[in-house]
């Protein structure tokens, strides 16, 4: 989230009610990959959910009392 | 001159804090307004915040804005990403906050508002929200490991692994506490039955809606959802009712608990796409939502609290759950003031997506402020309805009978003068048959919640909708938690297993998976039916087990604190989480020995145990048990309690030798014996988030 952009309070409580399901920021996500590895592919959208969506429930996410 | 100006506001809202709390503690006779605990805790707060939080910042922990976190080391944008801190907030907070902030603070207000508020929010200052703080940092200065490696790893392999077998029983007591919750709720009420039974068709097709219609359309799903969910508590109203229909839907408190088991297994094996993930958005948002609506609830209702600031039960005999205020009000109260289970989420994802350092303060300690926020409004909901309906929702009906009238004089005969027709019109308001007996904090919770609501928002006779609106935002984040929980514990459990037969840790095999999941499922049951099934009311067994547990572990992560502060010798800190500690031992141990070997059945399990087995003996029934197959089974669970409290006091005893040896050893190095991972800067790039 290196914001060259001023980031409007919509994408933050965007940002926060998917993080808060687990689903961590794709933009961000896809300017990981370009700058830090160019070789691999970019999933689409879909696929990035998907991914994660197994991912928060795989370990056995722990949930509060 | 700008400082000496703050510093006046800051000392003016201390003297506010401290004023409200005067005139809550000293006023008698005359109604108080909820808004002088509401200002009394945000003000004491803030000030804890701006100061406490600070020092512990600075001193205690010496926090370093130039040292760079996990995330910012492990970037990959998935589960390690540097992350605002405002967003994280959220983060933190929905994955901390859930059933036990709403429920503990109810179940207190047996004692009046007063104990419970005060112990609110001096346990949030001083023992709660430093652990979630300390914790989070330790962690995210270790990579972001979670709780039982960090004790692996600062103390040693032993209590490491009794610390991971601790969280394991927590979890179990936790889901079968969750689980009866629901079970009291939904217990001959077709209208709750039928629109929590909906969210399971509902949750599936936001399913397969968002895998293969709109992949990943989270908020228009969860639109799609809430809106259908409001639909199915509109129609839950239609059903109870209906001659057919209302009937179909009525179900008893045992046959609720085998659906919940049997849900409880097949929802925990399901593909989490399909059941688990679509709801968990729904309750998220439900549970966020529902909490705005009742803070501005209550700012705009200003209710008068109805409940006096003491009773008489603060002797400890209370009919919704029995015991001394010492140290029973403090294991009843345990999320809210101090609760262990956030220590496993501040050692889970939130340390591996803090940006810096410096957002731990605001990220732990105030996040947990948050929390404590929402149990004062727990506590104030309880407190506005008229103390009569509260007593006779709460009371076991060995206790206060099982008919209106009779629940109207023994409730009256206590000094909480209450008519039969009040029970029944109440009844009939939130579109129900009965209100009596309904323990477990959330029915009572919801007649509070739809009050506030009702009075604000407009249309007439929405008391019913209300109600089982906030039945429903209850039963549906305990659901979710139900389904996760079995699966977290199912990998706690083959991971504990897997150290004596590794086949059994493949995660991917059918068989360990079916096998794990049936021994969570099972154990959860068990401690479920056998509170659905005491004379007691279950809650009166299950909660306090539940307190210690989680108390317990609040103990454990602050022992580990504390150790790691001696292991950086920063030794005249250490007063900082040997206070709080000390206090959760103190009133952990009072509490487990009490429900031990207390002399009174009703708070020692030994004692009911024995009086059920000389009954037994003498060929006596105990009303209600109706046969002596039910007089062995009380018998037999008091026993299993009695032995399971036992465990839990080895464990945090375990714990508390392992760690003064730790501190003994870390006192005599001459140097720091901390664990940390070593120093690496920020670059300057990485340093603005």
């Amino acid at each position: 989230m290196t914001d060259d952009v001023p980031v409007g309070l919509w994408r933050r409580l965007v940002q926060t009610a998917r993080l808060c399901c687990g689903i961590p920021d794709y933009d961000n996500y896809v300017r990981h990959l370009r700058e830090k590895h160019p070789e691999r592919p970019i999933p689409d959208y879909a696929t990035f959910f998907r991914q994660r969506q197994d991912a928060r429930y795989g370990g056995g996410g722990f949930r509060c009392c | 001159m700008k400082g000496g100006i703050a510093r006046t506001g800051w000392a003016a809202l201390a003297l506010l804090g401290a004023v409200c709390l005067g005139v809550l503690a000293l006023r008698r006779g005359e109604p108080v307004n909820a808004l002088w605990i509401v200002v009394a805790a945000v003000s004491i707060y803030l000030v804890a915040y701006r100061y406490y939080s600070l020092f512990i910042s600075r001193e205690v922990m010496g926090l370093d804005a130039t040292r760079a976190t996990p995330a910012v080391i492990y970037n990959d944008g998935l589960d390690y990403v540097p992350t605002n801190k405002h967003v994280l907030f959220g983060h933190h907070f929905a994955a901390i906050a859930g059933a036990g902030p709403l429920v503990g603070p109810v179940l207190a207000a047996q004692m009046g508002y007063l104990p419970g508020t005060l112990w609110l929010i001096t346990g949030v200052v001083l023992a709660g929200a430093v652990q979630d703080f300390m914790v989070l940092v330790i962690s995210s200065r270790r990579n972001g490991r979670s709780l039982g490696d960090l004790v692996r790893e600062e103390m040693g392999r032993v209590p490491g692994t009794i610390a991971l077998f601790g969280a394991y029983l927590i979890m179990i007591i936790l889901l079968a506490v969750l689980a009866m919750i629901v079970v009291k709720a939904l217990t001959d009420s077709p209208w709750g039955m039928f629109t929590v039974m909906a969210t399971i068709p509902i949750a599936v097709l936001m399913g397969v809606y968002m895998r293969f219609l709109r992949p990943g359309k989270i908020g228009e799903v969860s639109l799609i959802g809430v809106a259908l969910l409001l639909a199915a508590i509109w129609y839950g109203g239609r059903v109870s009712v209906d001659p057919v229909l209302g009937p179909a839907f009525t179900f008893t408190g045992t046959q609720i608990t085998w659906m919940l088991v049997g849900y409880g297994f097949v929802a925990a094996v399901l593909p989490v796409w399909l059941l688990l993930a679509p709801r968990d958005y729904l309750s998220t948002f439900l549970k966020i939502g529902t909490v705005v609506a009742l803070a501005i609830g209550i700012l705009i209702v200003m209710p008068n609290l109805r409940m006096p600031a003491l009773t008489q039960f603060t002797d400890g005999t209370g009919p919704v759950w029995k015991g001394a205020l010492f140290p029973f009000l403090f294991i009843t109260i345990a999320c809210g003031a101090v609760s262990g289970f956030h220590s496993l989420i501040a050692s889970g994802t939130t340390p591996k997506l803090l940006a810096n350092e410096m957002h731990a303060r605001y990220i732990g300690y105030g996040g947990m402020l948050m929390e404590s926020f929402v149990a004062i409004m727990a506590i104030v909901a309880a407190s506005v309805i008229d103390p009569g309906v509260y007593f006779a929702m709460n009371s076991p009906p060995a206790i206060v009978g099982s008919d209106a009238a009779t629940v109207a004089q023994t409730v009256s005969s206590w000094g909480f003068v209450v008519t039969p027709d009040v029970l029944t019109a109440t009844a009939a308001d939130i579109g129900e048959h009965s209100i009596l007996s309904r323990a477990g904090g959330a029915p009572t919770l919801a007649v509070g919640i739809a009050q506030i609501l009702h009075s604000v928002l407009p249309g007439a006779n929405t008391m019913a909708f209300w109600y089982h609106f906030a039945i429903l935002f209850e039963a549906l984040f305990i659901l979710t938690a139900v389904d996760a929980g079995t699966r977290a514990g199912r990998f706690m459990l083959q991971d504990l297993l897997g150290t004596f037969v590794p086949a059994l840790r493949r995660t991917e095999s059918w068989r360990a998976n079916v096998l794990a999941t049936g021994t969570c499922v099972a154990m959860w049951g068990y401690f479920l039916y056998q509170g659905v099934t005491d004379p007691l009311g279950g809650i009166n067994m299950l909660w306090p087990l539940f307190g210690i547990a989680n108390q317990m572990l609040a103990a454990i992560a602050l022992m580990l604190c504390t150790v790691v502060l001696f292991k950086m010798k920063r030794d005249r800190y250490a007063w900082v989480t040997i206070v709080p500690t000390a206090w959760l031992l103190i009133s952990t141990t009072t509490a487990g020995w009490m429900k031990i070997f207390h002399e009174t059945p009703a708070i020692g399990f030994l004692a009911q145990a024995h009086k059920y087995q000389a009954a037994i003996q003498a060929g006596e029934l105990i009303a209600p048990a109706t046969h002596m197959g039910q007089m062995q089974q009380v018998m037999v669970n008091n026993f299993i309690n009695a032995g399971l409290t036992a465990v839990f006091l080895a464990v945090v005893l375990s714990v508390l030798v392992y760690s003064v040896k730790a501190i003994g050893a870390a006192r005599r190095a001459g140097a720091r014996t901390d664990r940390e991972t070593a120093y690496i800067a920020l670059s300057p790039q990485e340093a603005h988030l």
